[in-house]
């Protein structure tokens, strides 16, 4: 028997018995018909179906961004789901009206998304830069306008939220006639909601476990709608990021969002925003997990490489049996993995860098954001003085798996850097790797890249500090 | 005055074709396509898929009840292959089924046995072998073979574009609706409501007054949706015709990608000659088409290539021939500019090819050569030019010379980054280039009540067509713009239309709504006039009011209707229009063929990051001639918007066909289309407001197509950097410029200095999915 999802759609309660693997599009445009949200391509690449998500976190409300093509139901279960039709007013919201104003529409069938981003910007607490309101809008394609008018558009709502200061964004947006007034009834509602709920929806048996379901709803989207699921996303146990000496600790079902907006990450990495930016788009940032990620075994993943330089070690779960795996030999082959079907990843852990680890974290893909590598990888050193003591060297799209360049990393231990020590950490590097061509490049061009992206390592670490 | 569907579309609420409310019963549509590029059927087999839960029927070509042909230009393009299939993708069967989900997965148990064929994806090898859709053009002027005597410089080469893939937001599809009498409705997503109509008429075998074609609005077209929304309009009016339900069919992108042809690919072959001042001389070029494997509109587009292939350039000795080759790929088809940006590439590059072997800016034979009114075009048209004026108000207004210097310090002082800057002039003819096609139809209806209805041919699809209408109609009858409406296009109000294509839409739909506005008032005036006892040619309509002598009377616009509405005037016109002047002999290759040109130039600056192969557009400054602009925001929008895509197809929109004819970028994850941080970060555009008279509407110069070709910029600008880099780099004439292609010209190590990136990425294997 199916259970029944319970949600708050714009301002009306929902409980269905459709399929919980159903993603999130299909039930707003086919079951709900508010047809205001558009279907571009189901696989999370043009934002056209975008909607918010609102939870209560510490009792405020936070609302993230999605994809509702690659949102199966049971991840909004106990939620708030907002579409275009929820933040219409009498008249024009003045998001809307920004965008009428600077003629940021043409065809239209973009717009939805656009609105909604913007809409989740407005609600996201965050500071209210024009930079920040593009960045809200980084998962949206749009095909006419050149997005010269709907960078305008950003920048007056930008400007809509410049006072709201301290107040929680949900209080301020209400009272400033920005978003619908019911807005500031959703707390409650949901509170009651889950209190309500209290974890209902845990099937026991499940084949499919689905994280946030961006890679899932990609490779198999039509069997998933009547596949028996078991949802992780909200898992109490697999979420979070936390700190336990010098090791840092994260929940398989962390976000790549929750990881931009840790404390702990951002201390320790202080270049982490521009490499998460690299990393997908906004609304499929605050959906994809590090668990997914990972377990994908896709051999460009971003997050495994960074991982893979790190030396995480991973924790899987399996019944009551626990078992530890450094996820440098996790992979065996391509999308092939020493890992039993049944065990689940609880955590991934790692030692954070300390004053004399460096980082680094380079992509380069065909189109620079929200787009997939052509080639990635992470370079992690220890150094003495100038002497490297340590270094771990990962690389995408260069082998069938997510590879840790071994050989190159060996080498580079006890090696003062010089032009020369570079240029034979790439030679190796070059024996050690394998890459295939593909619609995103070359075999002879991924190994030209990566020795690019190895120099750029070291003016990223070495060159531009002496500047 | 803003876009007139901004409010709907802002509030989602605007409807498209996938959000029109289903009748009830109605089924679901989805094709099986051609797993093969070429090869005969030997067997299809429908037994899994037609027992599969709620599938209703399955179409095949021997379903057809009429022609198994949808080829509008020239009849080869069959709607359900039946003996062979000619492209991977190639609709064979049709599943219709209760739910779109049991729709597509029957469609995967279809199994198709095929003999295999040779595959040709290379226009120059399908030339080889004489596959060519139409005999090869050539436009001549003066005499090339004499010329080069007169020549000091000589350089010859080759240069390659690749394809684009339209990707409107909106995918392609259909909604058939069948009516009593046997006749059919059909709402598409078009932009051609007569060709979807004409195709559908002669699949069901049925006359073309029992189709009746609706289309509300496009979620994106880019021609795209000129001709091949046919396919999707006639399975699904030929299933609803059989099965007398209401079949819809609105396409997976996946589907989209695989199934409908793109920009087509060209290769050229260049030889160009200068004099010592730098003046060309003369020009030959050699164009071969990828056309795919059916004409489509390929010898339309094949023809605007001839007609560009100067650009904005004066050449007094000219030979252009051009192939139009039969591949084997879905066949290409219209595209913003239409041919047009793939000629212009090609002088481009051998005006650069020119300087850089010369050792200067391409800029300075630019300059030197731009078209000066009483010019004459290769095909005999003599230019009312507004090159030299975009050109030098652009020179001055954004001081081209300290823009280079800029570049030029900033090279000398970095390594790691270099800048590269490209100007591009453009030249771009409005009219649809077959004549016949230059003409429209409006109907208006005045209501009693002052409120006003109107139906065109126009297409609406973002490019803000029916607002320009509606100021017209604004404009005529001095109403506010709230008091009409722009109706949706529909074959059954307007007949034998042309498609919304050509930039031409606004023009030739805008002047026939003028028409019939204008006979409408004339008729209110004259009346008015009776009424008041005046003479008509005193009487004026202004600002809702009847104005006699320019004084207002107390006969506002409501009352004037219903007076007239009493007095039985007719308050209804239906208004033909046919652009005049316009003609064009095939046979000689000679004529006027559009109406007026439209002029422009930018400049382009890129900064490329030498260590990645990665690299950003700094900036685009344009002047472009308007005519003169009836409005700026729709104007200003197909400005921005034209030139992001044109330099998306210079720089990361790849598509990439195995050898097997597959293709390998099919979808979003693997075609990439400029997102808001790959557009430059600055776009400055300039307004030039062009006195002369011309034929557009209120002067207002045509404005879809034109931008997109100032992002051809890109590429030299690209290239400039590059070369910047490496003094010594030689790399092939051949776009997109991918981070790929621009890192290989970077370290050009392997191959000593020569690297051949469009054989590599024509040999791209896999998609890792
Ligand atoms: C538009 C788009 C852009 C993308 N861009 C990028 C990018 O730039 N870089 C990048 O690296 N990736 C990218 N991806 C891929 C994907 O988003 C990421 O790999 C993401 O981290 C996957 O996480 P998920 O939670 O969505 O995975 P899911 O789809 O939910 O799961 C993926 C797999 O992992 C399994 N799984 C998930 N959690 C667990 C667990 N705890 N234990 C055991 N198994 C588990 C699932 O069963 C499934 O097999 C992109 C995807 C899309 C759609
Ligand atoms: S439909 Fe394109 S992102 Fe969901
Ligand atoms: S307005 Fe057409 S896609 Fe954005």
């Amino acid at each position: 028997m199916l259970p029944l999802i319970k949600f708050i759609l714009n301002n009306k309660d929902i409980a269905t018995k459709l399929p919980p693997g159903m993603v999130l599009l299909d039930f707003v445009r086919y079951h709900q018909h508010l047809t205001g949200t558009k279907v571009g391509c189901n696989e999370g690449d043009c934002g056209a179906c975008t909607l918010l998500v609102g939870e209560l976190k510490n009792n405020e409300m936070q609302y993230r961004s999605l994809t509702s093509c690659l949102t199966p139901l049971g991840n909004v279960h106990g939620k708030h789901v907002v579409t275009i039709e929820g933040l219409n007013m009498e008249g024009l919201n003045p998001i809307q009206q920004a965008m009428y104003d600077e003629s940021a529409t043409q065809c239209g069938f973009c717009t939805p998304g656009f609105v909604v981003s913007l809409a989740g910007f407005c609600l996201s607490g965050k500071n209210a830069s024009t930079q920040n309101a593009i960045a809200a809008i980084d998962g949206n394609i749009c095909r006419c306008t050149g997005y010269k008018s709907i960078e305008r558009a950003a920048a007056k709502v930008a400007a809509l939220m410049q006072a709201r200061s301290s107040t929680e964004p949900i209080v301020f947006v209400t009272e400033n006639n920005i978003l619908p007034a019911w807005f500031a009834t959703i707390k409650q509602r949901l509170y009651f909601l889950s209190t309500e709920l209290n974890g209902q929806l845990q099937p026991t048996t499940a084949k499919e476990w689905v994280g946030g379901g961006t890679d899932v709803y990609v490779q198999k989207h039509d069997v998933m709608k009547d596949a028996s699921i078991r949802f992780l996303f909200d898992e109490g146990g697999l979420k979070g990021i936390t700190q336990q000496g010098n090791r840092c600790i994260i929940g398989a079902s962390a976000t790549v969002t929750d990881l931009c907006e840790s404390p702990i990450l951002q201390l320790h990495f202080p270049r982490l925003a521009d490499h998460m930016k690299l990393v997908s788009s906004t609304p499929i940032r605050n959906i994809a997990t590090v668990g997914g990620n990972l377990i994908n075994a896709s051999p460009i993943g971003d997050l495994t490489i960074f991982l893979l330089a790190l030396d995480a070690t991973l924790v899987f779960r399996h019944g009551e049996q626990q078992r530890e795996i450094p996820l440098r030999q996790l992979y065996k082959g391509y999308k092939t993995l020493d890992k039993d079907p049944k065990e689940q990843l609880v955590t991934i852990s790692f030692d954070l860098p300390g004053a004399f680890t460096l980082f680094n974290f380079e992509k380069v893909s065909k189109r620079t954001n929200l787009d997939i590598a052509s080639v990635n990888t992470a370079i992690c050193l220890t150094m003495a003085d100038d002497r490297i003591q340590w270094a771990r060297i990962a690389a995408g799209g260069v082998a069938p798996i997510p590879k840790l360049l071994e050989q190159t990393s060996a080498f580079l231990g006890g090696q003062v850097i010089t032009e020369t020590t570079i240029q034979e950490a790439i030679a190796i590097a070059q024996t050690e790797i394998s890459p295939i061509s593909d619609a995103r490049g070359t075999a002879d061009y991924k190994r030209l890249l990566l020795g690019q992206l190895m120099k750029a390592h070291f003016l990223e670490l070495f060159a531009k500090a002496a500047h | 005055m803003k876009n007139i569907d901004a409010y709907t579309h802002v509030r989602g609420e605007s409807i498209y074709l996938d959000d029109i409310p289903l009748i009830q019963g109605s089924l679901f549509g989805a094709s099986f396509g051609s797993p093969v590029a070429h090869g005969v059927i030997t067997n299809l087999d429908l037994r899994d898929a037609i027992t599969h839960p709620g599938v209703v029927r399955i179409f095949t070509h021997k379903d057809i009840p009429g022609e198994n042909q949808i080829g509008g230009i020239v009849p080869d393009e069959p709607l359900l292959a039946g003996h062979e299939v000619h492209f991977c993708g190639m609709p064979v069967a049709f599943v219709v089924a209760d739910s779109m989900e049991a729709a597509r997965a029957a469609v995967k148990k279809i199994k198709l046995t095929i003999d295999p064929l040779p595959v040709i994806t290379d226009p120059r090898e399908a030339q080889a072998q004489g596959e060519l859709i139409i005999p090869p053009r050539t436009f001549q002027l003066g005499d090339t073979a004499s010329s080069w005597s007169q020549c000091a410089h000589i350089f010859e080469g080759r240069a390659d574009t690749n394809g684009q893939e339209h990707l409107y937001i909106e995918t392609q599809g259909a909604y058939a609706v069948p009516q009593e009498h046997n006749a059919i409705k059909v709402y598409s997503s078009t932009q051609g409501p007569t060709a979807v109509q004409r195709a559908v008429s002669r699949v069901l075998g049925l006359p073309m007054h029992l189709v009746e074609v609706e289309v509300n609005r496009l979620g994106g077209g880019f021609g795209g949706k000129e001709d091949q929304a046919n396919t999707w309009a006639a399975l699904c009016a030929l299933a609803a015709h059989h099965l007398k339900k209401p079949v819809k069919y609105s396409l997976h992108r996946m589907e989209d990608m695989a199934m409908t042809g793109k920009r087509h690919p060209y290769s050229a072959d260049f030889k160009i000659g200068l004099n010592e001042a730098l003046k060309i001389i003369a020009y030959e070029v050699t164009f071969y088409q990828n056309a795919g494997a059916a004409a489509d509109l390929s010898p339309a587009v094949l023809e605007r290539t001839l007609f560009h292939c100067t650009n904005s350039y004066y050449i007094p000795n000219v030979k252009a021939t051009a192939y139009s080759c039969r591949t084997h790929l879905p066949p290409n088809t219209a595209f913003r500019g239409f041919g047009g940006p793939q000629g212009m590439f090609m002088i481009e590059s051998a005006i650069a090819k020119a300087a850089e072997e010369l050792g200067i800016n391409a800029a300075i034979i630019q300059e030197k050569n731009l078209l000066q009114t009483g010019d004459e075009f290769p095909y005999g048209q003599k230019a009312q030019s507004e090159a030299p004026e975009c050109w030098h108000k652009a020179k001055t207004l954004y001081d081209l010379d300290a823009m280079l210097q800029q570049v030029q310090a900033f090279n000398a002082t970095n390594t790691l980054y270099k800048k590269g800057l490209a100007c591009m002039p453009i030249c771009f003819g409005i009219s649809f280039t077959k004549t016949l096609m230059n003409q429209a139809r409006s109907l208006v209806h005045v209501y009693m009540d002052g409120s006003v209805g109107i139906t065109t041919g126009a297409v609406e699809m973002g490019q803000g067509v029916n607002t320009k209408i509606a100021q017209v109609a604004a404009q005529v009858f001095s109403i506010q713009p709230e008091k009409i409406k722009i109706h949706t296009t529909n074959t059954f109000k307007i007949a034998n239309t042309s498609p919304s294509a050509a930039s031409a839409t606004a023009d030739l739909n805008g002047k026939a709504t003028m028409l019939a506005c204008t006979a409408i008032a004339d008729r209110l005036k004259k009346m008015a006039a009776e009424e008041l006892g005046v003479d008509v040619r005193l009487v004026a309509l202004q600002n809702e009011y009847v104005y006699v002598n320019g004084q207002r009377t107390d006969r506002d616009w409501k009352s004037l209707v219903m007076a007239g509405h009493i007095k039985r005037i007719g308050l209804s016109e239906h208004a033909h229009y046919a652009t005049p002047e316009i003609y064009f002999d095939a046979t000689k290759e000679k004529g006027h063929p559009f109406a007026y040109h439209v002029y422009g130039t930018a400049f382009v600056s890129i900064t490329v990051d030498c260590i990645r192969g990665i690299y950003t557009v700094d900036a685009v400054k344009v002047v472009h001639d308007f005519g003169a602009s009836m409005n700026i925001a729709v104007d200003m929008g197909q400005l921005e918007g034209g030139i992001v895509q044109g330099i998306g197809w210079m720089t990361m929109e790849e598509v990439v066909y195995d050898t097997n004819g597959k293709l390998r970028s099919n979808a979003l994850s693997t075609y990439k289309v400029p997102d808001i941080y790959a557009v430059p970060k600055e776009i400055a555009v300039e307004f030039l407001q062009t006195p002369h008279e011309n034929l557009a509407i209120f002067r207002s110069k045509a404005v879809g197509e034109p931008p997109l070709m100032y992002g051809i910029g890109a590429y030299f600008a690209l290239r400039n950097a590059i070369r910047a880099y490496n003094e010594n780099g030689h790399f092939p004439f051949a776009a997109p410029m991918t981070p790929e292609r621009v890192l290989m010209a970077l370290y050009p190590t392997q191959k000593k200095g020569i690297t051949e990136s469009h054989e590599e990425t024509i040999n791209h294997l896999a998609v890792d999915k």
